[in-house]
């Protein structure tokens, strides 16, 4: 008995000595982590802080080298003077780019989620077929239609208005978006729709009564993607707009860039008007993100 | 008697099965028709027009002229053509196994459960929310050689200033280091990819007496091939088509170094009107693409570990 116990208190003695040095060894790779994940972080917010440190100092004071990331001192009224060395007022520009987005996104929301629930709860001829190529359209390279594309809107005398950059969602929004809503149907239980189709329900009553209210989540994940996708857009604005009157923000930036005064505080200020936006997007809906952007990743296989 | 109304009553369900079979493929194919006319109007229909219109002479002005295989011949003698390719090229194969390897890391150190992960995930995540214009914008200006960042950062270090966005040889390392700054997306599905792998085969690992690195080896690492061929399939579909950056930063200077593929099209399409030679190069593009996901597919069998499908 007392050997057992004796015996026992050695083991526990050697393994308190080895626990002791894997303690110091594991402590030492904590820090060797934190520190690596403090040294990475700060260089990834680094260029960030520069970009509102420069927006923030005094005409004049952004030329010194070596840079100073403290702005002192510290010039708000940049955020309100860059305006004035626009051509068009700068509301109007916010109020283009929300227009399209607005009117984008609803057409993207209405047409995906009714071709996702098709996809995801109807048995139709043709269907997995069908829904290959719509995946497929994801790996499309944009170039290749891009030419006739906007022959067709010249044809139909779309050519500097919005309809070029939201019509098209009206059909089908975009492949990711189908992709998104039908993985989330897929989820929910089909004794849903059986028993509403029991009772005699339509599709079309199961899709917008039964489906959609649960759906939220996901909704809330493409809206987020399409509202980021079109305030950022700028390839679609810069080949069909042409009047300052119904530039996009992204198009301002790109004219601020060609004026005169070449102010890079000003143009710094600018750039954080859009950058600001999308940053608190982010921290108000931080998990539909980084849900949306897990869900992608599920259509490699 | 007995037996009639039964077949009755089986003939009425099955009717009625059929009409609700009948129904169902109606619905469904009318629920996605508005996809169906967008893919046929914005996605087939052009695919279509550009294979024509690539043996056309057209500067919209003048009537289309058929011309055969010239746009083709004339870009294997166009220094531009080959030089926008190789840059598009050097960006591709020097750029996404670097946003791989970068991303996968950041990854597995926020895998770590170290404390603090939340913040640092999301300040290695924002960078990738930085709208392109507004991104290059920056950069050009981090870049800038007489009072940008960048120099300072060197200048800190003892290290001589760099000419960056104006220097030949500098411009597409620098592209990528943006690229590396903005591939926060490419970690979060890491992540995800992470997090889905079982607890079970670390525990089973670790009986058997593995260390971490065997584990990263022989668990981490083939678990995560759907991830990792997703981001190289995506990746490089993505870096064939960079565009902003350089229209904004570059212009696509200096000396054409950062003349990508796109750039070159969209300027031969939007500001030569070379609409026939510009559908030539967007169908190169497009085979060049296609050429290489086919590859990756053809080639995932026999890396990429996939778990049993799901049914349905």
């Amino acid at each position: 008995m007392s050997q057992a116990i004796y015996e026992r208190s050695a083991g526990a003695r050697t393994g308190q000595r080895e626990n002791a040095w894997y303690r110091v060894l594991k402590l030492l790779g904590k820090l060797l982590l934190q520190a690596l994940l403090i040294t990475t972080s700060f260089s990834m917010l680094l260029p960030m802080l520069w970009l509102i440190s420069t927006s923030l100092k005094v005409s004049g004071k952004e030329w010194a080298f070596p840079p100073q990331l403290i702005p002192n001192p510290v010039a708000w009224s940049n955020y309100v003077d860059f305006m004035r060395e626009l051509p068009v007022p700068f509301y109007k520009y916010i109020l283009n780019t929300v227009t399209i987005t607005t009117f984008a996104t609803l057409g993207t929301v209405l047409t995906s989620s009714l071709a996702a629930f098709s996809f995801a709860r109807l048995r139709f001829w043709g269907r997995n077929r069908v829904f290959i190529l719509v995946i497929s359209t994801m790996m499309l390279p944009g170039a290749v239609t891009m030419v006739p594309t906007f022959l067709i809107f010249k044809t139909l005398g779309w050519l500097d208005s919005f309809l070029p950059l939201t019509v098209p969602y009206w059909f089908g929004g975009t492949a990711f978006s189908i992709f998104l809503l039908r993985q989330f149907f897929l989820s929910l239980p089909y004794e849903l729709d059986e028993a509403a189709r029991m009772d005699g329900a339509s599709n079309f009553w199961i899709f917008l009564r039964v489906i959609m209210p649960l759906a939220r989540p996901a909704v809330a994940s493409v809206v987020i993607f399409q509202v980021l996708d079109h305030w950022n857009a700028f390839m679609g604005p810069l080949i069909y707009i042409n009047s300052q009157q119904k530039y996009t923000l992204t198009l301002a930036l790109r004219t601020f860039q060609n004026t005169r005064s070449q102010r890079i505080n000003y143009l710094m200020a600018a750039s954080m008007i859009q950058v600001l936006p999308v940053v608190v997007l982010f921290f108000t809906a931080q998990r539909y993100f980084i849900r949306g952007i897990s869900v992608t990743g599920l259509a490699g296989r | 008697m007995a037996t009639t109304t039964i077949t009755r009553a089986v003939r009425l369900r099955r009717s009625r099965f059929r009409g609700l079979l009948w129904r169902e493929n109606l619905d469904g194919w009318l629920f996605i028709m508005p996809w169906v006319i967008g893919f046929l109007a914005f996605t087939l229909g052009p695919m279509v027009a550009s294979a024509v219109m690539a043996f056309m002479q057209w500067d919209i002005l003048t009537p289309a002229k058929f011309i055969g295989l010239t746009n083709f011949r004339n870009m294997a003698s166009d220094p531009l053509f080959l030089k926008s390719f190789g840059n598009t090229a050097y960006y591709t194969f020097i750029g996404v196994p670097l946003y791989l390897l970068t991303s996968l890391a950041a990854a597995l150190l926020l895998n770590t459960g170290m404390r603090g992960t939340n913040i640092y995930r999301t300040l290695f995540f924002l960078p990738s929310l930085t709208p392109a214009v507004a991104n290059a914008l920056l950069w050009t200006w981090i870049f800038n050689p007489d009072f940008g960042l960048a120099n300072g950062i060197l200048y800190l270090l003892g290290l001589p200033k760099q000419q960056w966005l104006f220097d030949e040889n500098l411009a597409k390392p620098a592209f990528i280091l943006m690229g590396i700054w903005g591939m926060g997306q490419q970690m979060i599905l890491f992540l995800a990819g992470l997090q889905g792998i079982p607890d079970q085969l670390y525990e089973a690992a670790s009986i058997d007496g593995a260390g971490l690195w065997r584990k990263t080896l022989n668990i981490t690492l083939p678990m995560l091939t759907p991830t990792i061929f997703f981001n190289l399939v995506m990746g490089i579909i993505g870096s064939f088509q960079v565009f902003t950056t350089a229209f904004i930063a570059t212009g696509g200077g200096p000396h054409y170094a950062t003349l990508f593929y796109l750039l070159y099209l969209y300027r031969n399409a939007f500001d030569y009107f070379k609409m026939g030679y510009a559908s030539s190069l967007a169908w190169v593009l497009f085979v060049v693409v296609l050429i290489f996901t086919l590859i990756q597919f053809a080639t995932a069998r026999r890396w990429v570990y996939y778990e049993v499908e799901e049914a349905r």
